[in-house]
C-alpha cells in the first residue's frame, strides 16, 4: 500500500452492534499488517477509539452484529447516511447469527424471566430515561435494516479475509472474496 | 437546576455502556452511575439446546475471552458426563487458557490502557488510541500488537481459530498437540517474555507520576474473590473459591465453586442491564458486600503464586499495600495484569515440557450422567460461573451464568463516583474529565459482551432510589 501513501487518506470507521465483539478480534489479529492498515486510513470510529459521536464524510464502515435495540437502530441509520461503502461485517451483522437466537422469545417474556421470575420492576429502557436502549421485538440482519455494499462472512471473518476486503475498499475495488473466505461459522 | 453529564458510549472498553453524573444545584456530584446497555438472553434462548452445543454458543457470547466461556461450559459438561478428563486434555486446556490470558490481556494493556498511560489522560482524544500510540510510541505498539499475536497463535495452534475455536468439548479436547506445534510455540516464548519484561518497567515507571490517580482511581476497602489451588497458589482453570476482607482477613477460606449459591447473591437496579452480585453473608446494604474479582483479586487473595519470575514480581507488588493488607487501588489492576501474563508464560513453557503434552488420548467418551453440571474457571476478568440443568437427553431445562463483569459492577459504581468526586470541583466537567472516567472503568478490563448475559436464578433483590439517594422501594424474591 505504500505506493499510495501520497493519495488522500481513506476514512475508515467500525462498528459494534449485537455481537460479542469477535469480529473485532479478527480485525485486530491482522496484527503487524494492522500499522499497513492505519498508514493508508485514518480509523474516525470505532470501539477501540475515543469519538462519541459518528463522523461525516465516511468512506467505508465496517458494521459487527446484529441490530438488537433501539440504540443500534439509530446508530445504523447514521452509519449508513454518512457512509459511502457499509460492510456488513461477520455472521452476526450478515444473518443475525447468535445474536437472533433470542428471536423466538418475546421480549418482555425475555426479561420478565431474566429479571423479575417473581415481583420486581426490570431495567427496560425506561421512556422516561433513555439511558438503556429498548429491545426491540426481533434481532435483525444488517441489510434488512439499511442497505448494505459488501458482506464479510464467518464467526468471526478470518483476519486473511478481512485484509483481502478491506485492501479491496481502501483501492476503490469491489469486494470479490475467493471461494474459501466465503463461509458461515 | 441540577444537571446530568452523560459519557455516551463510554469508549476503550470491551462493550456498550454509558456513564451518568448528575450534579447538584451547587454544581456538586450528587450521583454517578455506570450503565450497562447491552442485553442478549443467552440462558433463556439456550433453554432446549444440547449441552453438548454449548461450548460452541457460549464462545459467542464474547469474542475477546471465548476460551473462558469454553472452559466453564466444557468443565460444566464434564460434570454431566460424570467424567474425569485424561490428564493430557487438561494440561492443553490449560494452556489455551493461559495462552488467553496472554492476548487478553495484551489487548487491556497495549491497546486500550496504554493510551492513557503513556500519551495521558487528558491527551487530544482523537489520537488517544492504538493508532496514536503506533504513531507515538511504534515501539510499544508494536511490542503489544506482537505480545497479542503471540497469545492468539498459540490458541489458533491448539484448536484452529484464535476467536472461536471449536476444540475444548466435554470430557477433553478434540485434537492433541503434534510434537512441531510443540515445538512453535516455545520458539514463540523468549519473545513474549522479552516484551512483559518491558510492560512491567513501563508500568512501574509510571508510577510516581500517576501517584494522584492511584490514590483516587478506585481506591477503596473491599472484599477480594477468586480461585485459589488447595493450598492457596495462583489459579486460572480450577481450585477452590476463595473471599478475603479488606483487612487480609480470609471470610471463605476455601470452598467449592459448586456452591457459589450459598455466598452470592445478584440485585438489580432498574437503571442498568447489568446485575449486581454480592457476597451474601454480608448483605447488599451500603455496599457491605461488595466484592472485587479478577487480576488485582486473584494476586490479593493467592498466598503465592508458583513460579519464579512472577513470584519475584509478587514481593514487589506486595509492598504497595499496607502491611498484610490487600491492594485497594483497582489502579494496580494494570499491575496485577502484567504479572499474571508473566505467570502463564512461565506455566506455558513448563507445561510444554511434560511429557504426556503430545499424548493422544484427549478425550474421555460417556452419556449423560448427572442431570446437573456446574463448570467455574477464572476468565482474565474473573470467576466465571456455568451452571446447566439437563433432561436425561443432556437437553437444557435451566441456565445460569455469573460472569466476572457482573462481579465487579458495585466496584466499577463505587469508582467512577471516587473519580468524580476527586475531580470536579464545581459545574461541568471538561472532556478530560471523561476519560478520567472511562479509564476508571478500563481498569477492571470490563467486558460487557460477556457481562449482560447472567439471569439469575437465585435470590434477586430490585432498589428503588430516588434522587436524593432514598430508598423508596425495594423488592426481593
Amino acid at each position: 500500500m505504500k505506493q499510495h501513501a501520497k493519495r488522500k487518506k481513506i476514512r475508515l470507521a467500525t462498528a459494534w452492534l449485537g455481537g460479542c465483539s469477535g469480529c473485532h478480534m479478527s480485525l485486530l489479529d491482522l496484527d503487524e499488517r494492522l500499522v499497513d492498515l492505519f498508514q493508508a486510513a485514518d480509523l474516525v470510529y470505532s470501539p477501540i477509539a475515543d469519538i462519541k459521536t459518528f463522523p461525516e464524510e465516511v468512506d467505508v464502515t465496517l458494521v459487527e452484529g446484529a441490530v438488537a435495540n433501539v440504540d443500534h437502530l439509530e446508530l445504523a441509520q447514521q452509519i449508513r447516511e454518512r457512509s459511502t461503502i457499509v460492510v456488513s461485517f461477520g455472521d452476526c451483522a450478515v444473518t443475525g447469527n447468535v445474536t437472533s437466537l433470542r428471536n423466538r422469545l418475546k421480549v418482555d417474556d425475555l426479561l420478565t424471566k431474566v429479571y423479575q421470575e417473581g415481583p420486581g420492576k426490570a431495567p427496560r429502557g425506561l421512556e422516561e430515561d433513555r439511558i438503556i436502549p429498548a429491545l426491540i421485538p426481533k434481532v435483525l440482519p444488517l441489510h434488512q435494516v439499511i442497505e448494505v455494499d459488501a458482506y464479510v462472512p464467518g464467526c468471526p471473518p478470518e483476519p486473511d479475509a478481512i485484509w483481502e476486503a478491506v485492501n479491496a475498499l481502501l483501492h476503490g475495488a469491489p469486494v470479490r472474496l475467493k471461494q474459501e473466505m466465503r463461509y458461515f461459522g | 437546576m441540577g444537571q446530568t453529564v452523560t459519557i455516551d458510549p463510554v469508549t476503550r472498553i470491551e462493550g456498550h455502556a454509558k456513564i451518568t453524573i448528575h450534579l447538584d444545584d451547587g454544581g456538586a456530584v450528587e450521583d454517578v452511575r455506570f450503565h450497562v446497555t447491552e442485553f442478549r438472553g443467552f440462558e433463556k434462548f439456550c433453554e432446549g439446546r444440547s449441552f453438548w452445543e454449548m461450548p460452541g454458543i457460549t464462545a459467542r457470547i464474547c469474542g475477546i475471552c471465548p476460551v473462558s466461556h469454553l472452559m466453564a461450559s466444557a468443565k460444566a459438561g464434564d460434570a454431566i458426563l460424570g467424567v474425569k478428563i485424561p490428564p493430557a486434555a487438561e494440561k492443553l486446556r490449560r494452556l489455551m487458557n493461559w495462552a488467553q490470558y496472554v492476548q487478553s490481556h495484551a489487548l487491556s494493556f497495549f491497546h486500550l490502557s496504554a493510551p492513557d498511560l503513556l500519551l495521558g489522560m487528558e491527551s487530544f482524544p482523537a489520537a488517544r488510541n492504538i493508532v496514536g500510540l503506533i504513531q507515538a510510541y511504534p515501539d510499544v505498539a508494536r511490542n503489544g500488537i506482537r505480545l497479542r499475536q503471540i497469545g492468539q497463535e498459540i490458541i489458533r495452534i491448539l484448536g484452529g481459530k484464535s476467536v472461536h475455536p471449536s476444540w475444548t468439548v466435554p470430557g477433553g479436547v478434540r485434537q492433541p498437540l503434534s510434537a512441531d506445534d510443540r515445538d512453535t510455540i516455545k520458539r514463540m516464548l523468549p519473545d513474549a517474555f522479552d516484551i512483559i519484561e518491558i510492560a512491567l518497567d513501563l508500568l512501574k515507571d509510571s508510577f510516581e507520576s500517576f501517584a494522584r490517580e492511584i490514590e483516587t482511581y478506585g481506591n477503596f476497602p473491599s472484599l477480594f474473590a477468586g480461585l485459589v489451588t488447595p493450598d492457596g497458589g495462583l489459579e486460572h482453570y480450577d481450585g477452590l473459591f476463595r473471599v478475603m476482607d479488606s483487612d487480609g482477613k480470609l471470610l471463605e477460606e476455601g470452598i467449592d465453586p459448586a456452591r457459589y449459591r450459598s455466598i452470592i447473591e445478584e440485585a438489580v437496579e432498574p437503571w442498568s442491564y447489568l446485575k449486581f452480585p454480592y457476597y451474601k453473608p454480608l448483605g447488599y446494604e451500603d455496599g457491605a458486600g461488595m466484592y472485587r474479582v479478577g487480576p488485582l483479586a486473584r494476586i490479593n487473595i493467592c498466598d503465592y503464586i508458583g513460579t519464579p519470575r512472577a513470584d519475584r514480581e509478587l514481593r514487589q507488588f506486595r509492598r504497595l499495600g499496607e502491611r498484610g493488607k490487600p491492594v485497594a487501588s483497582s489502579f494496580h489492576y494494570h499491575y496485577a495484569r502484567l504479572i499474571e501474563v508473566l505467570f502463564a508464560l512461565e506455566k506455558i513453557e513448563e507445561t510444554l515440557e511434560s511429557d504426556d503434552i503430545t499424548s493422544t488420548r484427549v478425550r474421555s467418551e460417556a452419556g449423560v450422567n448427572q442431570l446437573v453440571g456446574i463448570g467455574v474457571s477464572e476468565a482474565p476478568r474473573g470467576t466465571l460461573f456455568h451452571e446447566y440443568h439437563v433432561d436425561e437427553n443432556g437437553i437444557l431445562q435451566k441456565a445460569n451464568l455469573i460472569v466476572a463483569t457482573g462481579q465487579n459492577n458495585l466496584a466499577m459504581n463505587r469508582t467512577v463516583r471516587q473519580i468524580a468526586e476527586a475531580y470536579i470541583t464545581g459545574g461541568k466537567p471538561g472532556e478530560g474529565l471523561l476519560n478520567r472516567l472511562e479509564h476508571g472503568i478500563r481498569m477492571f478490563d470490563p467486558c460487557l459482551s460477556c457481562s449482560t448475559h447472567a439471569v439469575g436464578q437465585m435470590d434477586l433483590q430490585v432498589t428503588l432510589v430516588d434522587r436524593h439517594g432514598t430508598v423508596i422501594d425495594r423488592l426481593t424474591r
